[in-house]
């Protein structure tokens, strides 16, 4: 089991024909089941690229192939453009990679997809795979092992860090995603672990956090009022970054002497969430509590 | 991006947001003049620097004359302010506004940021102008009356208008405050800002309401779509290190430690900061390759840390995803060859093609210290660095 992307999910590229659009539809194509069923390129309508049928609309890529989620390689100026065309054109899921949308364009998304019937994961995430079965995003694929801890990140090396981590242990993972470093996002931590904490296929959750913003905070909150017995571990990257420094992130900035890691470490153990306080320690972390809950054998710890 | 106090007040006065008359000098003689061209009464003369607390420290004063706005500017102009943003160092004033004065009645605070709880743009208001709005949040968040606004809808003539009332406005104040309301917002949408602030915002005697002083701060992803915003850059009050390092599309920022790091994504380039420190060092800069790097890049990258003289040791930490170990080990090897290396090198490196990373690496004749993992990669640094 696992969480909105399956063997069975069929995969629309926006920006297939792009240099970076290309490259990561070949290696997501090459891992396990994924299907890679369209591309949406305007003006390139009809072209077959690298054996992929190009559309110029989205809608015209939905209904000849059924495509049912859409993987977002469009420069910044456009990228707006393309998730509420995903949106209109009813793709239930929109991964949107892309890197650098003015945050305002990010309002027009989040406003453009409020009662609609589309999910957008990022922008500026690196995707979501389910190991073994379908990788819909530009993370490396091999590091990653079938199994039942899901792992929900705002970042993107770092989870590939948490993610070897884990597998290095023997514990493999039901989905993970990155839910991309910008101040507005799509999925929020909150709604990852809604669909984790429902996934009768996720046993655990490994979260990772930023400095910056509260969303750490609201995820405590969440996990505290939802009652789960799941257990989640989290890391805080930032806690020597100094405020008023964007680290790298749009996202990642402590203003006003608000969003430190020190506040979201303390509003995250509070909730009962393990807090790994060094980013080597995040495997065992996890491991740690799996093996308390006999939700893991003891050589994970190994 | 940042721009000045004069830079910010010439972008909302193009939206119609009332300021003062205004000169922009960069000599006392160009200052004497000015005033007298204001109307040889009183003045202010400010330092332009990109950093709050200006006043505290000494970089705005007033003047009742063309001679005293000289002998004024002759304090600020040529002197290195230090206020709670410049850091220890402070900042060299070389540029100054002069401004005419004008009869205060109150003093009110408007500004605008985007709110991530509720992911929209959100006007804060306030009768207690003049203080961090920080501090009044901290201290009396009562007293901040907020609108959340849409992008393209703007905001409302009704929350405007609400928010007038709330500061006690009256009269014919009420229509003027929401008319610079409406401007404010405009501005921070059309201009992809990320905060705009006018603090104080002054009513003056007579009811007019004017931005008594203004700083806008842009989002870098919307300069694409407001060359005449980027072309406000200022050079000299940027780091040089962190601008070259943009020019590469490197996220560079420089700290006070001595352990220099390389390493790919955001994320985990803090998260090798918070290793770092877990372990007894201290990074000495947050440096973001980025995915796609090319060798070129991971050679400026080298180049840009070894040019700053804290680092006594360096560490490069990278997860190759769609960045293969194989490039990043080519382009520390050409680096370290071209540069020299002066200090010890700890290289961990994990990801696509680490095998023929670790390889090259090897059989580079460098040389450098492998660390299996990032426990071990900070221990091996941080104990490089303190000369063990």
């Amino acid at each position: 089991m696992s969480i909105l992307v399956n063997a069975n999910s069929r995969i629309l590229v926006q920006g297939l024909t792009g240099a970076t659009g290309s490259f990561h539809a070949k290696e997501c194509a090459a891992y396990h089941d994924t299907k890679i069923v369209a591309g949406v390129t305007p003006g390139k309508g009809g072209l077959v690229h690298e054996g992929v049928p190009v559309f110029d609309t989205v809608a015209d890529a939905v209904r000849e192939t059924g495509a049912n989620v859409s993987l977002i390689f469009v420069p910044p100026p456009f990228a707006a453009d393309a998730v509420m065309e995903s949106a209109d054109a009813g793709v239930p899921l929109a991964v949107c990679v892309t890197e650098g949308i003015p945050a305002i364009d990010e309002v027009r998304i989040k406003l453009a997809l409020e009662g609609s019937a589309t999910r957008m994961i990022g922008p500026n995430c690196p995707g979501i795979i389910t190991p073994e079965e379908c990788k819909v995003g530009i993370m490396p694929g091999y590091i990653h092992k079938k199994g039942r801890v899901g792992v929900v990140s705002r970042s993107g090396t770092l989870t590939y860090e948490a993610v070897w981590q884990l597998s290095e242990r023997g514990i493999g993972q039901s989905t993970c995603l990155g839910i991309g470093g910008d101040p507005v996002i799509g999925t929020t931590f909150v709604d990852a672990l809604a669909l984790f904490l429902e996934d009768p296929g996720t046993d655990a959750v490994v979260m990772i956090g930023e400095i910056g913003g509260s969303a750490e905070e609201e995820a405590a909150a969440f996990y505290t009022a939802s009652g789960s017995k799941k257990p989640i571990a989290s890391f805080v990257a930032g806690a020597t970054a100094p405020p008023g420094k964007r680290m790298g992130h749009a996202g990642a900035i402590i203003s006003g002497g608000k969003g430190t890691a020190a506040e979201k470490k303390a509003a995250l153990a509070a909730a009962g969430i393990g807090v790994a306080e060094s980013p080597a320690d995040m495997g065992v972390t996890m491991a740690r509590m799996m093996v308390e809950r006999d939700l893991a054998p003891a050589s994970v710890l190994d | 991006m940042k721009i000045h106090e004069y830079q910010a007040k010439q972008v909302l006065s193009a939206y119609g947001v009332p300021t003062l008359r205004n000169a922009v000098c960069t000599t006392p003689d160009e200052v004497a003049q000015a005033a007298r061209e204001l109307g040889g009464g009183t003045v202010v003369v400010k330092a332009q620097v990109h950093a709050g607390g200006r006043g505290k420290g000494g970089g705005v004063k007033l003047a009742h004359s063309p001679d005293q706005a000289r002998a004024v500017a002759e304090q600020i102009l040529g002197m290195t302010l230090v206020t709670h943003q410049t850091g220890p160092d402070g900042v060299l004033v070389r540029i100054v506004m002069v401004e005419e004065g004008c009869k205060i009645a109150r003093e009110l605070y408007a500004g605008i940021a985007l709110d991530r709880a509720s992911g929209l743009p959100v006007l804060m208001a306030s009768a207690e102008g003049g203080v961090e709005i920080e501090q009044v949040a901290a201290e009396n968040p009562e007293a901040i009356k907020k609108e959340a606004f849409e992008p393209d809808r703007g905001l409302l003539g009704f929350q405007a208008r609400r928010l007038a009332f709330a500061l006690g406005l009256s009269g014919k104040s009420v229509g003027k405050a929401a008319r610079l309301f409406t401007a404010l917002a405009k501005a921070y949408v059309e201009k992809d800002a990320s905060l705009a602030e006018i603090n104080p915002l002054v009513v003056t005697e007579d009811g007019e309401l004017i931005a008594l002083d203004a700083k806008i701060d842009f989002d870098d992803n919307g300069l694409f779509r407001n060359k005449d915003v980027a072309a406000m850059a200022d050079d000299a009050e940027v780091d040089a290190l962190e601008e070259r390092a943009k020019a590469l599309g490197l996220s560079y920022i420089a700290l006070d430690g001595s352990v220099g790091c390389m390493v790919n994504g955001a994320g985990l380039a803090m998260a090798t900061m918070d290793v770092i420190q877990h372990h007894g060092g201290m990074p000495a800069n947050f440096l973001d390759v980025g995915g796609g790097a090319t060798l070129e890049k991971v050679t400026e990258a080298f180049r840009i840390i070894l040019e700053d003289v804290k680092v006594k040791a360096i560490l490069v930490n990278i997860f190759g995803g769609i960045m293969r170990c194989d490039v990043i080990a080519e382009g520390v090897v050409a680096a370290a060859r071209q540069l020299g290396l002066s200090v010890p090198l700890v290289v961990r490196l994990e990801g696509t093609n680490v095998e023929r990373g670790r390889q090259i690496l090897a059989e580079s004749g460098i040389a450098l210290t492998v660390a299996s993992d990032m426990t071990d990669a900070a221990r091996k640094v941080v104990a490089a660095a303190e000369g063990k």
